[in-house]
């Protein structure tokens, strides 16, 4: 009998786990360790952010899944792996502490032989002072701050159907921040939901982000097919952004956010300020912290963890200059270098270096994305990373043999712009591949068959589409399999 | 949207035609690119 045990129950730990247990035999146990006794479809907070939708249409309990499909589940969260055991038993095994209401705080050892880490990431609020929902902005990043957002919406609209003009403030609350694609679909709902409310004319909105040009959403942007033209993906979005009134600050920094204004340093070194009303910017994410320690209890975090927290896998995380980074650079199996029986899929696996180009103000401070990991991507990790690993224990193979690199993999991004069946639009962004490769696509790095963006109904379809499917699909309803990453 | 502001942000922006704009929601054509865009999301997810 073998454990693989899986540490987070996102989207990533949802599809390790679903195969997995359709994939092993029963003698073989499938462990999931999750802190929330929810499962969250992410991408449609951004519909509960604005009313749309409500938190119970976006979540469902994760116990009665689990046990229908044989899955052991423990509402806790990892804090400590110990891939060698302890001093008792050499058995690998990983600390969790509960988070169940009645049995809260109290800590086990499960031990396992392999270990799958989807833990995504740690929203870090902390990292810009006065930013997220505790403090002096909000956030969509998880149904319960979507919910707060959507009754700070409530009210600020109350006010401008008296008369009063508001500014919105929507983007990202920090240089380094990631998902800008996230922020980018909550400013197209918020501005589309102030129209549907009457009240459009009196809201000035802003956009703010540390991107270097519109468009670049952690990527470096796309170059598409447009009109007889390639043109990077900076046109179609400052068009976006223009047809619908929507100002826009790029290459920031959000130093400190105020009750009432936010401070903020630009690429070229210089501090400025942006007074609002409602402001929704997105943290930058770091691993969630969870330690390691060896057989004689010695911590080893650095050896499993990167300085942000984001699990080491089979990634080439040399330091190298932008021009020197290459597809290669990009982790195929997603396997720790050190135990190999220790995999890391979704946000949680450390990536070798941002894919947008890095760059600092001459004050130092770094202004530019991070790399995104979106739900596709995470999703497809997850399944070849688990049928590798039921590979291993079947005795097919003793190393993991299916890849997954993003440099070889594709994404799509529809972003909501308003709903109605008949009237909604979205704009769908596909690329192919997420690294640019310029050895292959000497061009533009990337596939221009593949890589597109357009705004239109079919975007709403396939949102509305894809929420009611990956629910589906999570919650294990008959032929859930047949719905793809 | 104006393009009154020869500096501003705005002014250098492509803009769609009222054209453009009808085909966002035109059934039939939005029909279309639905197939379309799902075809390509699946031929990139099938890759793996
Ligand atoms: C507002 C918003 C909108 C988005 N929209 C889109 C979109 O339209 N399309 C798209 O492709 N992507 C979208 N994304 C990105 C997408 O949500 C992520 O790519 C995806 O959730 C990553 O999956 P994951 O499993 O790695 O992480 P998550 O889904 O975040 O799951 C991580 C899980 O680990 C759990 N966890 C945390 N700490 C521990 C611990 N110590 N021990 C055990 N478990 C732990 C968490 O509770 C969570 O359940 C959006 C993201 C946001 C924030």
């Amino acid at each position: 009998m073998s454990r693989l045990l899986i540490l987070g129950g996102g989207i990533a730990g949802q599809t390790a786990a679903l195969h997995a247990r359709r994939k092993l035999a029963n003698n073989h146990e499938v462990v999931v360790v999750t802190p929330n006794s929810k499962w969250n479809w992410i991408p449609s907070n951004i519909w509960v952010g604005v009313g749309v939708m409500s938190v119970d249409q976006v979540t469902f309990h994760l116990e009665e899944i689990y046990k229908k499909e044989g899955i052991v589940y423990h509402q806790a969260k990892a804090m400590s792996i110990h891939p060698e055991g302890d001093a008792n038993s050499s058995s690998p095994f990983v600390t969790i502490e509960y988070t169940k209401s009645g049995i809260e705080g109290t800590t086990e050892k499960l031990t396992y032989d392999y270990l799958i880490n989807a833990t995504g990431p740690k929203l870090k609020f902390e990292a810009t002072k006065g930013l997220g929902p505790e403090n002096n902005s909000l956030s969509v990043c998880t149904a319960g701050h979507a919910a707060q957002t959507s009754s700070a919406l409530d009210e600020i609209v109350k006010a401008m159907k008296k008369g009063e003009k508001k500014k919105f403030l929507i983007g990202t609350g920090h240089g380094n921040c990631t998902c800008q694609g996230a922020a980018f679909e909550y400013l197209f709902n918020i501005e589309y939901e102030l129209r549907r409310r009457g009240v459009r004319d009196k809201a000035e909105i802003t956009w703010i982000s540390n991107e270097q040009e519109l468009g670049d959403f952690g990527i470096g942007g796309m170059h598409l097919k447009k009109g007889g033209y390639i043109t990077h993906s900076k046109v179609f979005t400052e068009s976006l952004y223009s047809e619908r009134g929507i100002k826009w600050i790029t290459r920031a920094h959000v130093n400190e956010v105020e009750k009432d204004q936010i401070h903020y340093e630009t690429l070229d070194g210089k501090y400025f300020d942006e007074t609002f009303d409602f402001a929704m910017l997105l943290p930058p994410f770091s691993g969630v912290g969870i330690k390691a320690f060896n057989k004689a209890g010695t911590d080893i975090t650095s050896d499993l963890f990167a300085a942000n927290g984001f699990m080491l896998v089979d990634g080439d995380y040399g330091k190298k200059s932008y021009e020197d980074w290459s597809p290669e650079d990009w982790p195929k199996t997603y396997q720790s270098p050190k135990y190999k029986n220790i995999f890391a899929v979704g946000i949680a696996f450390a990536p070798p270096h941002p894919i947008s180009q890095p760059v600092s103000s001459p004050n130092g401070t770094p202004i530019f994305p991070t790399p995104p990991r979106t739900g596709m991507p995470s999703g497809v990790m997850a399944r070849q990373v688990t049928y590798n690993i039921v590979d291993m224990i079947n005795g097919k193979s003793d190393h993991p043999t299916r890849e997954a690199s993003l440099a070889n993999m594709g994404a799509a991004c529809i972003a909501s712009a308003g709903t109605g069946f008949f009237n909604g639009t979205a704009v769908s962004m596909t690329m192919y591949p997420i690294i640019p490769d310029f050895n292959k696509y000497p061009e533009t790095g990337r596939e221009l068959r593949y890589t597109s963006g357009e705004i239109g109904l079919a975007g709403h379809w396939i949102k509305h589409f894809l929420h009611f499917a990956f629910i589906y699909k999570a919650k294990a309803n008959p032929l859930w399999r047949i719905i793809p990453e | 949207m104006t393009k009154r502001d020869p500096y501003g942000q705005n002014y250098y922006t492509p803009v769609p035609t009222n054209f453009t704009k009808r085909m966002r929601t035109n059934l039939f054509w939005q029909f279309l690119r639905f197939l379309t865009i799902n075809i390509k999301m699946l031929r990139m997810v099938r890759k793996h």
